[in-house]
């Protein structure tokens, strides 16, 4: 079956099984590998792309449900590496093994897209489904933080993620 | 303690050339050779003035334009190896960080040394060599320098890969001196003059990652992103039962699912780490495969080990308990005497920790290509060496016939130090007679591990009415068979506080075990630290003594002298022997940084310590932990305080493998465990066998004691201490006390 979708802004057609997950042709058919595999059922969060704007375990997404939508993955994050996320992930040295970075910055992209400033408790529920083996957990929230820091913040959301902080 | 990893099959000296590169550069290559007596020797310097007589190692390259690319040697596991052994040959051949590329260095047992991850033993093995390759390649440079300017070396010095002569107001790059380099006889590398520490540059300096980068962008690294071409994917369905085998399947079916090109039946071996029986599925994507596999049937000869289930280990093990143990490793004083004598105070502890998995996120993957009699490999490894071996022996290929390309890691932990999924690969490529990535999926990677092993420690101890420690017996039941022990499922003799205490015994005995087990980070250490410092804790509050005090007091104790090595077996080397003044450094250190006994803390919330040494590092640790009335844990800051000598080479490197390190075992003692039913593993991914997550992970303090010892490792010893702190703060917490794990299996529920 042919089913065409864009992908990182570009028009993509690829011919596959309906039901055969997005990520798995992004890997396999497009060799996109970025996107990792860790689990298969949406537990582990290695796989997450953005299907418009929205994280996505592409694991359990079947290529047929993002028909004519908007994929975007960690290749396409940005054109060259400066995503404000992957400045702070370099600037903070967030990897150890790096095998489940790539979710865990298109989980935090898509939080920051819709909170530019988020606190500790949006982090909790915006990251809490990506798993990391190695623990790199104090320094993903340390750089979802430096990243959110590098857009000045508007006056109120500034407010919220004072009052978050403090919170804990 | 993997021991086995840290010596060399064979005693070989290392060797370091220079020359010229075509084009402009110079060439930094080593090599080695076995140390055979003086004829080797002798045949070495006659072969040293013809390059052809042996291949350049591209160790260090310097470009006329000043970049510097080093080869890293051993494989990355996570641990940042890749940065660190080239940050030592950097630092002594004095470039500047920021000009230096790294490469990944392929097996080759002909150039490098102890290519391996594990153990911790990558900075005691490599701290010194590899700043003798960078000093070794400074000196002949500036020799290089110094003979064309008719000057002396001494003269001479370095600053950014510039060879200066000040008095003439001369200068070179290295770059510029391949020509003369080539010239200059090399220095022997035992005898190389270092840096003294304090002129350190990188060395000690907080260094990220050299992949970050690509990291973060998604460039493919890893093995699961190799590709080959003509490449076909495999999945390979293996006996739920461990070692049983594949009597028949529906093979015809299973070729006529959409994309499949081949299967067959592998009829494997019983070796737990070698090749075991299944059926291969080959198709044109993974997904084809895998889809191919639920259509699967297939006929199990399952074997002894159906028999074998966790319930069936635990009655043995209650068993067994109540009868003399099988062994006595150790036996000092009258352990009976002192639990009869008057105003002991005596405890009885049943202490329990299951088999767990490895769970690495990138699942066992190798890719294989199999023609005219050779193979190529492409590997995430921990073990390329043995991997080679194990594929070599199981296929009657030479190992000069197979290449191993190593791969970035998505996580070791331990796992790939067994070879299972590399020597499936080329079994299936060599029988498919196409290159094929083999793939496990989650489930087969969660259901085939090599286990962390359950154990069973039946303890007796006494304090006296001082409230010291006066007798201490340990029956750990556990497997193997007679008087070996199932992989990393050992205990020594030397298991503290033996030799720090008048009266001990430590006793075991085992069961037989089909189940594969192996090293786990910080393999033994992982659970012998949970039951034995969290015994001590029931030791210590039963004297109504200060936790932190009680310790160090023990510490403080005259040891009796280490036994002597059994027959035929050498003494441990200088930094595995345990030294309780460095212990005691970092207890105080972690009471003195956390405010030991200064806190005021509410019910249900509380702190518990513990110490470890492990793979010659010293670590003590705090953890604060709350119980909520409903019982459900949070732990709320950790305190880490570790010895690993005289110098943290990457701190911010460090610090991150202390924290993984502390959140691991955190992560192990709340909620991991792996079952064992009809011998096959009940767990599946990871909704059943859990990893911590972000809302899990505390803060953590990370405090390094330098001391005048010579470096030593950090991917393990900060991980044993944490089990056990964090149970000891439960009890703080709540008066209930952990004594099988995980925690949540106890019901912590107060009021």
């Amino acid at each position: 079956m042919s089913i065409t979708f864009k992908l990182n802004g570009k028009s993509t057609t690829v011919d596959a099984p309906p039901e055969m997950p997005l990520l798995w042709v992004l890997r396999d058919l497009l060799d996109l590998k970025g996107t990792k595999f860790g689990c298969g059922m949406a537990q582990c969060g290695a796989c997450t792309v953005h299907v418009k704007g929205v994280a996505t375990r592409s694991c359990v997404t079947p290529i047929a449900a993002v028909k004519g939508s908007e994929v975007t993955t960690i290749e396409g994050l940005s054109v060259d590496g400066t995503h404000p996320l992957q400045r702070a992930w370099q600037e903070v040295d967030v990897p150890q093994c790096g095998y489940c970075q790539a979710g865990q910055l298109m989980s935090a992209a898509a939080l920051l897209k819709k909170t530019p400033h988020p606190t500790d408790a949006d982090i909790d529920t915006a990251m809490n489904g990506n798993l990391c083996r190695c623990a790199t957990y104090l320094r993903i929230r340390e750089a979802i933080h430096r990243a959110a820091a590098m857009t000045p913040a508007p006056a109120t959301q500034a407010g919220r993620a004072h009052a978050g902080t403090s919170k804990r | 303690m993997a021991t086995n990893l840290t010596s060399e099959p064979v005693n070989r000296r290392q060797f370091l050339r220079a020359s010229a590169i075509v084009g402009g550069g110079v060439l930094l290559a080593s090599y080695l050779e076995p140390v055979s007596g003086a004829a080797a020797l002798a045949e070495r310097a006659g072969a040293a003035g013809s390059a052809d007589d042996f291949v350049p190692n591209a160790w260090i390259r310097i470009a006329p334009s000043g970049v510097v690319t080093i080869v890293a040697q051993d494989p990355e596991i996570g641990q940042g190896v890749k940065t660190m052994l080239p940050m030592l040959i950097a630092d002594e051949l004095d470039v500047d960080w920021k000009d230096v590329r790294i490469e990944q260095a392929p097996l080759d047992t002909t150039k490098y040394k102890n290519q391996f991850a594990g153990g911790s033993t990558a900075t005691p093995n490599h701290y010194l060599p590899m700043r003798r390759v960078g000093a070794a390649g400074r000196a002949m440079l500036v020799a290089a320098a110094a003979h064309s300017w008719g000057v002396p070396e001494s003269e001479c010095e370095t600053r950014s890969g510039v060879v200066y002569h000040r008095a003439s107001n001369r200068s070179a790059k290295y770059g510029e001196l391949g020509e003369r380099a080539s010239a200059v006889p090399a220095p022997d590398l035992e005898k190389v003059p270092l840096k003294d520490p304090s002129q350190f540059r990188i060395i000690g300096t907080r260094v990220p990652g050299v992949d970050t980068h690509a990291i973060v962008t998604g460039t493919p690294m890893y093995g699961i992103d190799v590709v080959v071409p003509g490449m076909q994917y495999a999945v390979f369905e293996k006996c739920p039962v461990f070692a049983g085998k594949a009597v028949s399947a529906n093979l015809d079916e299973i070729k006529k699912q959409p994309g499949v090109r081949q299967a067959f039946v592998v009829d494997g071996g019983t070796q737990l780490a070698g090749l075991l029986g299944g059926v291969a599925i080959v198709a044109d994507s993974w997904w084809y495969a895998k889809n191919a596999r639920t259509k699967l049937k297939v006929t199990w000869n399952e074997g002894p080990t159906a028999e074998q289930s966790s319930v069936g280990f635990a009655a043995r093990a209650a068993e067994l308990s109540k009868q003399p143990a099988q062994r006595t490793l150790r036996k000092d004083g009258d352990v009976d005497g002192a639990l009869s004598s008057a105003g002991a105070k005596v405890l009885r502890a049943e202490y329990f920790y299951p088999f767990i998995s490895h769970a690495p996120m990138e699942p066992q993957n190798c890719t294989a290509s199999y023609r005219d009699g050779k193979l190529e490999i492409w590997a995430p490894s921990q073990t390329p060496a043995s991997g080679r071996q194990l594929v070599a022996r199981t296929l009657g290929i030479k190992e000069e016939d197979i290449t191993i390309h190593l791969t970035r890691t998505g996580g070791g932990f331990g796992r790939r130090l067994n070879n299972d999924y590399m020597v499936e690969a080329a079994w299936i490529a060599k029988e498919a007679a196409v290159p094929v990535k083999l793939l496990w999926t989650r489930e087969d990677d969660m259901r085939h591990d090599f286990y962390r092993p359950a154990g069973f420690h039946y303890f007796t101890g006494a304090v006296d009415p001082s409230g010291a420690l006066v007798a201490l017996r340990d029956h750990f039941v556990s497997f193997g068979e007679g008087e070996r022990f199932a992989p990393s499922a050992g205990i020594t003799a030397n298991e503290f506080p033996a030799r720090f205490i008048q009266n001990c015994e430590i006793a075991a005995s085992v069961m037989p075990l089909g189940v594969p087990t192996g090293a786990l980070r910080a393999p033994q250490s992982n659970g012998l630290a949970f039951a034995f410092q969290s015994f001590l804790d029931e030791l210590a509050h039963a004297a109504g003594r200060d936790q932190v005090q009680f310790r160090l007091d023990l510490l403080a104790n005259a040891p009796l002298p280490d036994p002597a090595p059994p027959a035929g077996q050498p003494a441990p080397p200088p930094g595995f022997v345990f030294d309780p003044q460095r212990m005691r450094g970092v207890l105080e250190l972690v009471a003195e940084k956390s405010g030991w006994g200064m806190e005021r803390l509410p019910r249900g919330t509380g702190r518990g310590v513990a110490f470890y040494f492990s793979h010659r590092g010293y670590f003590a640790e705090v953890v604060q932990a709350t119980v909520s009335r409903a019982g459900a844990v949070k732990v709320d800051k950790v305190w880490a305080a570790g010895d690993i000598g005289s110098q943290i080479i990457n701190p911010l490197n460090a610090e991150s493998q202390a924290q993984g390190a502390v959140l691991d075992g955190l992560a192990e003692a709340l909620g991991q465990e792996i079952t064992i039913d009809r011998g096959r593993t009940v767990q599946s991914n990871f909704h059943d066998f859990k990893l911590l997550r972000l809302t899990q992970a505390p803060p953590i303090e990370v405090h390094f004691k330098i001391s005048n010892n010579p470096p030593t490792g950090l991917g393990e010893p900060a991980l044993p201490p944490a089990p056990p702190a964090l149970c000891n703060a439960i009890f703080a917490a709540t008066g209930k006390r952990i004594r099988t794990l995980p925690i949540s299996k106890n019901d912590l529920s107060w009021s």
